[in-house]
């Protein structure tokens, strides 16, 4: 089994967290899933990677990207893995 | 433990014994921070691994079997790893690795498929529906070759800790 190059840190159930996955599965990218706890205070290896403790964060080692917001990943992914990242590379 | 009365003896199974190489899965691999699916192979690609199976998180033999593991310092050895496996979620697995104060990894396996796939499963009586491992101990090298195993053949029972040491030291 390959390591994937993203780490998708996130919370059952979190919908901002479903939006990252629906947005990973649109471009069929590997990802390992790392489920945290519900407690803020329980999720240092979060707040480790991005400063802060909320998910879903995601790592890339592909670009050496560490980020939160599921905005933010949206944004990240459709820029880098969408079309137009596609298109460039 | 000495009782005057019988315990409750298990069937005779088919699980794996010294020299067999156990089958491979993939489940949640809960630590204090998180859990990721991870299978077998990967963990012995890395070394030695002893399985604990124990019973659901909660239930007294779960408490117990931690608190040795603990205290005997298994899970600070640096020649093979103590994974427990219990059907218990991974919800329950951090507590039980918080409250115990354990510094391992547990497989969370609700619908017990790695039971069956080792031939352990035991049915237990008063809750429909659910089954969990037998208590065993099953130490594999680097192949998944057992090199030591233990499998409960009463309910309840424990491993012989001085046993396990022994074999965890030679590992």
């Amino acid at each position: 089994m390959s390591d994937p190059d993203i780490t998708f840190y996130r919370l059952q159930a979190c919908p901002f967290c479903e939006r990252v996955t629906r947005k990973l599965e649109e471009y069929d990218l590997d990802y390992r899933s790392r489920f945290v706890e519900p407690m803020h205070s329980d999720r240092n290896v979060v707040q480790r990677l991005t400063g802060k403790r909320t998910v879903p964060a995601i790592v890339d080692e592909s670009t050496g990207v560490t980020m939160s917001e599921s905005a933010n990943i949206v944004e990240y992914l459709d820029a880098t893995y969408g079309e137009r990242g596609m298109g460039g590379a | 433990m000495d009782l005057p009365f019988d315990v409750v003896d298990l069937p005779d199974t088919d699980h794996p014994e010294e020299g067999d190489r156990v089958p491979d899965f993939e489940r949640p691999l809960v630590n204090d921070e998180y859990w990721e699916d991870v299978s077998l192979s990967e963990l012995t690609d890395d070394g030695p691994v002893v399985l604990v199976f124990h019973p659901m998180d909660g239930a007294f033999p779960a408490t117990y079997i931690w608190n040795e593991i603990r205290d005997r310092g298994w899970t600070e050895v640096d020649n093979c790893e103590v994974v427990g496996v219990s059907i218990s979620t991974p919800y329950e697995h951090e507590t039980l690795l918080d409250e115990r104060g354990v510094d391992a990894r547990l497989y969370s396996d609700p619908a017990n498929g790695v039971a069956e796939q080792f031939d352990i499963v035991n049915d237990l009586d008063g809750m429909s529906g659910i089954s969990e491992p037998r208590p065993a101990i099953f130490a594999l090298d680097e192949e998944r070759v057992v090199q030591y195993a233990w499998v409960a053949d009463e309910w309840p029972d424990f491993p012989d800790y001085d046993e396990v040491g022994d074999v965890i030291e030679g590992l």
